[in-house]
C-alpha cells in the first residue's frame, strides 16, 4: 500500500484522496479516530501502538525520523516501510525498471533481467501522492524505455496530477530511433526533459562504453526524432579514462550535431557497480583531464549552451570551470575529505560519494585559501 | 576537407593523399576525426546522412522567409565625385533623380509581400540623405502598416553623413536607424578618394560620425572603407585610423567592379592578388591590436569564420547559395525598377538590364517569377555549379552571378577568371591557415568575433 503521510491539517485540505492519506498523529494526541474514520482517512501513523484504532495504524518505527509529514511511503504487510518521495529533498526520483539494453563499463546500479513491469501501476499511484509544487521530479532505471506503453501511461499519469512539474528522465535514447515509439511521447513534450548520455563523437568508443554495438547511431537517431517531435533533451557524459580523451571533440560534435539539447552535464564518476569491478580500465585521475574538461565546458558555454559539471571536487577543477560546478551530490551521499578542513570552497562543494574510498580520490584535493577566490 | 554541410578537417599531405587513393587510415585518431565530421562513414551510411542532412537543413535554413533586406535606392544625387564610384550618381540633380512619392508607396507594398518575418529596409543612394523627405515618406509607410503586419524590421542607411540635420537625427533615433558611413581611412587617403568641390571629405565624415553617435549611440553607426590602390600600401594606417575613432568593427572589401569603377579600373584598380597581399597585413595587424587588448573585428573574416565554425546559416547575403540576389534581397531603384541585387542595378546601368526582376507595380509573384529570378535560380547554386561543386571551400562560399554576367556575359561564367573567386579562395586560405596553424590566442580572437565576446562567468550556487 502507498499513503501519503500528513499532518492532520493539511490531510483536511482535501489535496490529496483521504482514503490514501496517512494522518501524522505522532505529535497530536486526543484526535477523535473514529471520526477520522468515518471521513475516510486510509491510516494513522502514532508513535506507539497502545491505543487501539478503528484505522489502519502504523506504529512503532525502528527509525521515526525517516517519516516526515509529506512524504509518500510504502508498507509493506510485513511491516517494512520505504519512503518512495521525499518532501523537501533535493532530488525525488521514480525507479522505473531494472531492465536494461546497455551494459554501460561505468554503472552504478547494474541492471537486472527480470519482470518488474509492477512498478508502472506502483509509479501511477505514486504520482497521484506527489506534492503538486514539485518542480522536478526524476525517473531513472534501468532503462525507462523498456516499459514501452508503460512509460507512455506513466507520463500521461504525470501530465494530469502534476501538470506544473519538469520530468527529468535518464534514458540512453536508443529506442527512439523508433519514430513510432517517439511519436506515443507526443503529448508530453515539453514536461519532459530527456537526459541522453552521449560518451564519445564516435560510434567505436561509445559503443564501446555502454557495451553494446549500434548504440551510438540508435542514440543519436533518437535524439534526432525527438527534437523534431519537439522534445526537450539533455546531453550527458559520465567522465572516465575511455571518455576523457576525446571530451573536446564530444563539445564539438554536440554544437554540430545536436545544437537543440538544452543543457550539456559533464559528469564525475560515481564509484557504484560496474564502476568498481571495472575500475581498471575507467580510473583517471581527475587533474589529469580537469584542463581538457574546463576547456569543453567554455566551448559549448560560449556558444550559448548551458553546462554542468557534477561530482567533481572544485579544488582540481581550473578557476575558470568552477561556475560550473554543481553541489551535485546529495547531503546523505556525500562526505568530505580531512584536507577539506578550512577549505573556504566547502559550501559550494560537492565533495565526494560516501561510497568511494580514498582510492578514487584525486591526488589534487588540497583546501583552497581565500586568496584563490578573491 | 570539409563535409557538405560544412564541417572541417585539416590534415597534413600525406594523410590527405592516402585517403584520396582510399587507403586504410592507420592513425586511429585521424579515423575518429573524419568519421566524427562525417567525413568518413564505416559501417552503414544511414546516421551520417541523416545529421548531415539536418546540417544542411540548418545552413540554408535562411531560404525559408523569402527576400529579407529591401533597398531603396532613394535618389541617385550625390555631391561627391568619387572617381571609383560604385554607383551611377547625377552630380547635382535638383530632384530628377529622386524616388517619387508613388513609387514608394508601390515599393512598400512589395516589402510587405515578402513573406520574412524579418525585414531589414536599407536606405542608399547617391547621397540618400538628399532626398530625406522621400525617406521619411517611406518609414512612415512601413511603421504604420506594421502595427497591423507585426514584421520585426531594421531601418538602415548608407551615407556620408554630411547632410546631418538635427531633424533628420531626431528622426533616425525615432526608427532606430542603423547608420553606415564610408571612411576611407586617414584624412589624405580619405580626401584623395572623394574629391568634394571645397575639399574636406575626411572632416565632414568625422563630424557626422561624431553627431550620430551622440543622437544614435555608439553601437549605431558603423563604416564601410573603400579601398583604392593608394590603400593597399596603408594596411596598418587605415586599421589606426578606426581605432582612433573608436570603431570596434572594419569591414576590408575590395573596390567592386561595377559602376564607375570598372571605367577608371586601370588607374585606381588593382589585382586579386594585391589585394589579398594588402588583407594578409591588415588582418594580421588586426589580430596583434586584439591580442594587446583592444576589440576590434574585420567584418569580413567574421562572415567568413561564422559559416566556417558555426552549423548556422549565415546573415550576409552577398555570400549565400543558393544566392542571395532576389532569393535575399529585393533592390528598388528610383525610377521604379525592382533588381535582384545592387549589382544587378549597376549592371543595367552599364546597358544589361538581366537581373531587372520588374516593376514596382509588378505582382509579388510576377517579380518572383521573372525571367531574371529564373536566370538565378538555375545558375545560383554554387554547390552545382562546375568549379564551384568541387571546391573545398563551397559550403561556406556563394555564386556571383552578377560578375560572371559583366564578366563573361553569362551568370555562370569561369571560375579561373573570377575575380570573386580568386578572392575568396584567397580568403580561405588566409583564414584557414590562422585555424589549422594560429596561437591560442587568435583562435580566441576569432571565437569572439564569431560568438561575442563572453561575459564573466557568474559562479554558481
Ligand atoms: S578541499 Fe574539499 S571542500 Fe575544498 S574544494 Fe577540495 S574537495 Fe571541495
Ligand atoms: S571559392 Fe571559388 S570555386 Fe570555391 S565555391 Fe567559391 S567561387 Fe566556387
Amino acid at each position: 500500500m502507498l499513503y501519503k503521510v500528513l499532518s492532520l491539517a493539511d490531510a483536511l485540505s482535501q489535496d490529496f484522496p483521504l482514503s490514501k492519506v496517512m494522518v501524522d498523529l505522532r505529535s497530536l494526541d486526543g484526535v477523535d479516530l473514529d471520526a477520522l474514520g468515518s471521513i475516510g482517512a486510509g491510516a494513522i501513523l502514532r508513535v506507539d501502538g497502545d491505543l487501539a484504532s478503528p484505522l489502519p495504524m502504523l506504529h512503532s518505527l525502528t527509525m521515526p525520523e525517516v517519516v516526515a509529514s509529506g512524504d509518500v511511503i510504502r508498507v509493506h504487510p510485513s511491516g517494512q516501510v520505504n519512503v518512495l518521495y521525499r518532501r523537501g529533498a533535493n532530488a525525488n526520483t521514480l525507479f522505473a525498471t531494472e531492465r536494461c539494453n546497455s551494459r554501460c563499463l561505468m554503472c552504478s546500479q547494474p541492471p537486472h533481467e527480470e519482470d518488474d513491469s509492477w512498478r508502472i501501476g506502483e509509479m501511477i499511484d505514486l504520482l497521484q501522492l506527489i506534492d503538486h509544487d514539485l518542480p522536478v521530479l526524476g525517473i531513472t532505471g534501468g532503462e525507462p524505455c523498456l516499459l514501452g506503453e508503460g512509460l507512455v501511461e506513466v507520463l500521461r499519469a504525470a501530465k494530469r496530477y502534476l501538470p506544473n512539474t519538469v520530468l527529468h528522465i535518464l534514458t540512453n535514447g536508443r529506442l527512439f530511433s523508433d519514430r513510432a515509439f517517439v511519436r506515443s511521447f507526443d503529448q508530453a513534450a515539453g514536461q519532459v526533459v530527456w537526459a541522453v548520455p552521449v560518451y564519445s563523437d564516435n560510434a567505436i568508443d561509445h559503443d564501446y562504453v555502454v557495451q553494446a554495438d549500434g548504440a551510438f547511431n540508435e542514440t543519436l537517431n533518437g535524439l534526432h526524432n525527438l527534437a523534431e517531435r519537439g522534445h526537450r533533451v539533455e546531453i550527458r557524459c559520465v567522465l572516465h579514462r575511455q571518455t576523457v580523451h576525446r571530451l573536446r571533440e564530444l563539445a564539438d560534435f554536440a554544437y554540430w550535431n545536436l545544437p537543440f539539447a538544452e543543457h550539456v552535464a559533464l559528469m564525475g564518476l560515481e564509484p557504484m557497480g560496474y564502476a568498481r569491478s571495472n575500475r581498471d580500465v575507467l580510473w583517471i585521475d581527475q587533474l589529469e583531464y580537469a584542463d581538457t574538461l574546463n576547456q569543453a565546458a567554455a566551448y559549448l558555454w560560449r556558444r550559448g549552451i548551458a553546462v554542468s559539471i557534477y561530482n567533481i571536487p572544485l579544488c582540481v577543477l581550473p578557476d575558470q570551470a568552477r561556475p560550473f560546478a554543481r553541489k551535485s551530490i546529495s547531503d546523505w551521499k556525500n562526505v568530505f575529505a580531512p584536507e577539506c578542513q578550512g577549505c573556504t570552497l566547502q559550501d559550494s562543494c560537492c565533495g565526494f560519494f560516501r561510497s568511494a574510498g580514498d582510492g578514487w580520490r584525486s591526488r589534487g584535493i588540497q583546501p583552497v585559501g581565500l586568496r584563490a577566490i578573491a | 576537407m570539409t563535409s557538405e554541410a560544412g564541417d572541417f578537417q585539416v590534415l597534413d599531405e600525406a594523410t590527405f593523399a592516402s585517403f584520396a587513393r582510399r587507403e586504410p587510415l592507420i592513425d586511429k585518431t585521424t579515423l575518429r576525426n573524419l568519421e566524427a565530421k562525417h567525413l568518413l562513414y564505416k559501417t552503414s551510411p544511414e546516421t551520417a546522412v541523416r545529421l548531415l542532412a539536418t546540417k544542411l537543413r540548418t545552413r540554408k535554413s535562411f531560404l525559408r522567409g523569402g527576400p529579407s533586406l529591401h533597398i531603396f535606392v532613394v535618389t541617385l544625387g550625390c555631391d561627391h565625385g568619387c572617381h571609383y564610384c560604385q554607383v551611377s550618381r547625377r552630380l547635382h540633380s535638383g530632384g530628377r533623380y529622386d524616388m517619387s512619392l508613388e513609387t514608394a508607396a508601390a515599393a512598400v507594398d512589395r516589402l510587405f509581400d515578402s513573406p520574412s518575418p524579418n525585414l531589414t529596409v536599407e536606405f542608399q543612394g547617391g547621397e540618400p540623405l538628399l532626398a530625406f523627405p522621400v525617406i521619411r515618406h517611406i518609414v512612415e509607410l512601413i511603421q504604420a502598416r506594421n502595427v497591423h503586419e507585426g514584421r520585426q524590421i531594421v531601418f538602415t542607411i548608407t551615407s556620408t553623413l554630411h547632410h546631418l540635420t538635427d531633424e533628420i537625427l531626431d528622426f533616425m533615433r525615432i526608427h532606430d536607424f542603423q547608420v553606415s558611413t564610408s571612411l576611407d581611412g586617414p584624412r589624405d587617403l580619405h580626401d584623395a578618394n572623394r574629391p568634394l568641390p571645397g575639399g574636406g571629405a575626411h572632416e565632414l565624415t568625422i563630424e557626422g560620425i561624431q553627431r550620430a553617435r551622440q543622437a544614435l549611440g555608439q553601437g549605431s553607426v558603423s563604416a564601410l572603407t573603400t579601398l583604392t590602390r593608394r590603400s593597399l600600401e596603408r594596411p596598418n594606417e587605415i586599421v589606426d585610423e578606426y581605432v582612433r575613432l573608436g570603431f570596434r568593427s572594419i569591414f576590408l572589401r575590395p573596390l567592386s567592379p561595377y559602376g564607375f569603377a570598372k571605367k577608371s579600373e586601370r588607374r585606381l584598380g588593382y589585382t586579386v592578388e594585391d589585394y589579398l597581399r594588402f588583407y594578409r597585413a591588415a588582418l594580421g595587424y588586426i589580430l596583434e591590436i586584439n591580442r594587446n587588448g583592444h576589440l576590434i573585428e574585420e567584418a569580413y573574416a567574421k562572415i567568413l569564420l561564422s559559416s566556417i565554425l558555426t552549423p548556422f546559416p549565415t546573415t550576409y547575403v552577398d555570400l549565400r547559395s543558393p544566392v542571395g540576389s532576389g532569393f535575399g534581397t529585393l533592390v528598388y531603384n528610383y525610377d521604379g525598377g525592382v533588381y535582384a541585387s545592387d549589382e544587378g542595378r549597376m549592371l543595367k546601368e552599364l546597358g544589361n538590364d538581366t537581373l531587372r526582376v520588374g516593376s514596382v507595380t509588378d505582382a509579388y509573384q510576377t517579380l518572383m517569377r521573372s525571367p531574371a529570378m529564373e536566370l538565378l535560380a538555375a545558375s545560383g547554386l554554387s554547390e552545382t555549379l562546375p568549379g564551384c561543386s568541387d571546391c573545398a571551400f563551397v559550403p561556406y562560399c556563394g555564386p556571383d552571378p552578377a560578375g560572371s554576367l559583366s564578366r563573361h556575359g553569362d551568370p555562370v561564367g569561369h571560375r579561373a577568371e573570377s575575380e570573386h573567386c580568386q578572392r575568396h579562395t584567397g580568403l580561405f586560405e588566409i583564414l584557414f591557415d590562422h585555424l589549422a596553424n594560429g596561437d591560442s590566442a587568435t583562435l580566441e580572437i576569432f571565437d569572439n568575433w564569431v560568438h561575442g565576446v563572453p561575459p564573466v562567468v557568474k559562479a554558481a550556487n
